[in-house]
């Protein structure tokens, strides 16, 4: 029987749900390789390898938004119905990268595709970049806030014109800070892209792809670098949305520092993470490994649970209103009741199920390369 | 309380433009999986060469329409956050739920095992292979029990309670939500529907090549299997077509009034089978709603209540209420309504106020018409009545093709066994009809989707919240702005997909034609 109190299952949601958050991060991976394609692959035999390889995996990230989604919804509901309602257009336009995706593996090369081969490359390339960035920008309000109220019944209005627009979320892409963070995942996921690529073709017969494929990895980490290192340094010193033991939310100097000081255990594993990021990139860049997808992946998903954790606990509020500051959410006040966080803790021991057979099928069709031979042999994409 | 009409309407029209594209795939998803496990199995079993081209063939086109279903599948998870944010947050603690574990049970399920239906021919065993196929059969019918768990519980809002303090409704029984017995109707008609659908949709291919003169081999034994899995399908969905309406008739007897036009409830009431309605017809006007109509006596009685004598309320009763057989007035719960929403706005205001004793008050007099809150939203009775022509005729197509679907199922099989299905007089009547019959199906399926959403006007949460007080507080131009967004990539998508569908049909199964 699960027996835990309120605010545990609040914590324990949001380490659920940010746990999901980051392995799609991670399996970024994909839209990173989408990136990827006109610069590392030159023939057409390099271009179905990558895109073959990458199609048998577009769908992990796919579902794994979709689940993120819904665990949102499901636990955190008022995070659910401001956020997706109120910064309306940032997420209109990141489903709508994910729409053009879905179905660019699949009818690229078949005959009679009606729009072409070339414009369902761009519809990847536009996942890879739009909407990675936007993703980023959309995270980075849970530092820099949002322009939202919520009335006595939490409908949400929205107000931030330009130009005497209502923007509904677009201004969120305005902010030198949720930009850097936008734009340092869209880097960090053509690393990890690039990885996943070394990682998963038989490159004995292409040495160019696999030489630049390992510049790549090492020029877009180049790039990534100094973003990331702004967004962490901002949010050192940056204020954040102190939440008082009666509930009133506030502006803190170094707020997010002191959740640092105050969580060291985030504070390592930021530090890990990193670390690990840069240990798989100099494997894949200067020792010729394979493996460096693992170690920079495993760094991303530590990377993405602080960057998702460290505004929503020691009395943060993780989804702030600048316009209102009382209409902050925080994982207390957004959640579900206790008991629907109680019946979704029952769900949530399948997780480890799922994973493992996520797993166990992942490494069973990756136990053998993806080589010449497979994709000529009308098993590719 | 002031209601933007123009950006609800909008935010409908996206809604129901983007659900009714989702379904045109979905179906085709839910059966089509399976038929490829049927291939596929016998495939293994006979280790047929042929058998394994037959399902590789029916696995590309089912691919194809896999893709294209998920891309117009994730808006709708998300719509309801972006354009319905009121409704996430006043029900998202029930409603939520079967959506996250739809991601999590069934969505895993489809993806991680799609990538080996596809690609591991040659790097998983054979009966690994077949177990994945399995699985994502097994994991598409997962993601509809889920996805119908919510539905049903719209229709049919049970398990829960509104707690003021938060003013939203809030899970107290979960399995009440999932037992919910408009929910499991719902998914055995919904998901055997499907099965009926792809097995029309076989057909119609399998037709096309006999007609060609092509494929004859695979179209036989693709008609064969179809045809078997289409006829079992049907009983389903006859079966729970009928537990359906039943549960229609006890939880939302207005939908029901919709969809049989009936305006003036009766004992004994017939069920019409075939009729055209008056277009200016208005409740409580007294007109016969119908210009013509062939009626069965008795029977919608029976089909509402298993008695062939009992009442069946008509709109007219629902609206302006029957004392004699117990039926409230819409006007009389709309003035409940009204005090609940005004109490419930004391309540807030009170508690705001720090006011506790004001607060307590307020609280006991909103518990006495809470449950006709949802009804304090409406401006006049006749609002509570759905657009009556939509469902109606909806729904008698529906039953019209879903009576006839199987007497096709069963000429084709009958031919099949028989091995003459290129007989001349067959290549003049029968092959036609099965060509046409996939279309067919896709119109019962829309139909009975139209019949479910429309019939239920103007509910979001049937009693509880009507649609318009569901919305997002945003301006009408947003939405329109991303509706003509989705309707031009899907129906470019859409254009791809059936080109697509079309090339891969003509090329047919791979390694040359079978004789």
């Amino acid at each position: 029987m699960i027996n835990l109190d309120y605010a545990t299952l609040q914590q324990l949601w949001w380490i659920i749900t940010s746990i999901v958050g980051a392995l799609f991060l991670f399996l970024n991976l994909v839209q990173g390789g989408q990136t990827l394609l006109w610069q590392v692959a030159k023939t057409d035999l390099e271009k179905t390898l990558v895109i073959t390889s990458l199609g048998r995996k577009w769908e992990m990230p796919f579902t794994t938004l979709v689940l993120f989604g819904g665990a949102l919804f499901a636990a955190f509901p008022k995070f659910y119905a401001t956020s997706f309602g109120g910064a309306y257009w940032v997420w209109m336009l990141i489903l709508f990268s994910f729409i053009i995706q879905a179905v660019s593996y699949e009818y690229r090369k078949k005959p009679n595709n009606f729009l072409g081969s070339s414009v369902y490359e761009l519809f990847l390339f536009i996942n890879g970049s739009v909407g990675v960035l936007l993703i980023g920008a959309a995270i980075g309000t849970f530092y820099t806030g949002s322009n939202f109220t919520l009335d006595l019944y939490n409908s949400v209005t929205w107000d931030y014109t330009l130009w005497g627009v209502n923007l509904r979320g677009l201004e969120a892409a305005f902010s030198l800070f949720n930009l850097s963070l936008g734009i340092f995942l869209v880097f960090n996921a053509r690393v990890l892209g690039a990885q996943y690529l070394l990682n998963s073709i038989d490159l004995s017969s292409t040495p160019d792809l696999e030489s630049r494929l390992r510049k790549h990895t090492w020029n877009s980490f180049l790039i990534a670098l100094p973003f990331l290192i702004y967004v962490v340094s901002s949010i050192l010193f940056m204020k954040g949305f102190n939440v008082d033991d009666a509930g009133i939310v506030s502006l803190v100097s170094s707020k997010y520092l002191s959740n640092l000081l105050a969580m060291p255990h985030l504070l390592i594993l930021l530090v890990i993470g990193i670390l690990l990021v840069l240990y798989g990139v100099l494997l894949s860049t200067f020792k010729g490994s394979y493996k460096g997808i693992w170690f920079s992946g495993l760094g991303t998903i530590f990377v993405g649970l602080v960057v998702l954790c460290l505004p929503a606990f020691n009395n943060t509020a993780f989804y702030p209103s600048k316009l209102d500051l009382q209409s902050s959410l925080t994982i207390y006040n957004a959640s579900s009741s206790h008991y629907t966080l109680t019946i979704m803790t029952y769900v949530a021991i399948g997780i480890p199920f799922v994973l493992g057979y996520v797993v166990y099928v992942w490494k069973l069709m990756d136990s053998k390369k993806l080589t010449k031979e497979d994709v000529t042999n009308e098993e590719s994409y | 309380m002031d209601f933007d009409l123009t950006m609800v309407n909008w935010a409908r029209a996206q809604f129901a433009f983007t659900a009714m594209y989702h379904w045109i795939f979905v179906p085709l998803t839910l059966g089509l999986s399976f038929l490829c496990a049927f291939f596929e199995s016998i495939y293994v079993r006979t280790g047929s060469k042929e058998w394994k081209s037959i399902t590789k063939f029916w696995m590309t086109l089912f691919g194809i329409n896999f893709a294209i279903g998920v891309a117009t599948g994730i808006i709708l998870e998300f719509q309801f956050g972006t354009n319905w944010s009121n409704y996430s947050w006043i029900v998202g603690d029930i409603f939520g739920a079967p959506l996250a574990i739809e991601g999590l049970f069934a969505f895993f399920l489809e993806a991680t095992f799609f990538a080996v239906m596809f690609f591991g021919w040659n790097r998983v065993s054979k009966k690994f292979h077949l177990f994945s196929t399995w699985m994502v059969a097994i994991g598409s019918n997962l993601s509809a029990v889920w996805i119908l768990v919510a539905n049903g519980w719209m229709q049919h809002p049970v398990g829960m309670a509104f707690n003021p303090e938060t003013a939203r409704f809030e899970m107290q029984n979960f399995f009440e939500v999932v037992f919910n017995p408009v929910a499991v109707s719902k998914f055995v008609h919904t998901s055997s529907s499907g099965f009926l659908f792809a097995s029309l949709f076989v057909l119609t291919i399998s037709c096309w090549y006999l007609i060609k003169g092509r494929h004859l081999q695979m179209a036989r034994r693709s008609i064969i299997v179809a045809s078997v899995f289409g006829l079992l399908s049907s009983s389903f969905v006859a079966f729970s077509g009928d537990e359906s309406a039943y549960a229609v008739a006890q939880k939302q007897p207005m939908k029901l009034a919709a969809i049989e036009g009936l305006y003036k409830g009766e004992a004994k009431a017939g069920i019409v089978a075939a009729g055209i309605l008056r277009s200016d017809k208005q409740p409580g006007d007294g007109q016969d709603p119908f210009l013509v109509k062939i009626k069965i006596p008795f029977m919608l009685s029976l089909l509402a209540n298993r008695s062939f004598t009992s009442f069946v309320p008509g709109i007219d009763d629902l609206v302006y209420g029957n004392e004699e057989q117990g039926i409230e007035s819409t006007a009389s719960k709309i003035t409940k309504g009204k005090t609940a929403v005004n109490d419930l706005a004391a309540f807030k205001q009170a508690q705001k106020e720090n006011n506790l004793p004001k607060a307590a008050l307020a609280l006991a007099r909103f518990k006495e018409n809470q449950d006709y809150m949802g009804y304090g939203y409406l401006d006049a009775p006749e609002e509570a009545v759905p657009p009556v022509a939509i469902p109606y005729y909806a729904f008698h197509i529906m039953v019209a093709l879903g009576t006839f679907f199987p007497v096709l199922f069963a000429a084709f099989l009958f031919y099949a066994i028989k091995n003459s299905l290129t007989r001349k007089s067959l290549k003049k009547y029968l092959l036609p009809l099965g060509l046409i019959s996939g279309f067919l199906g896709l119109m019962a399926q829309e139909s009975g989707w139209v019949v479910a959403e429309v019939g239920r006007q103007p509910w979001a949460i049937y009693g509880l919240l009507p649609v318009k007080a569901s919305t997002t507080t945003l301006s009408a131009g947003n939405v329109q702005m991303t509706f003509f967004m989705f309707f031009v990539v899907f129906t470019l998508l859409l254009a791809a997909e059936i080109s697509i569908m079309l090339k891969q049909i003509s090329i047919g199964p791979e390694g040359g034609p079978l004789k």
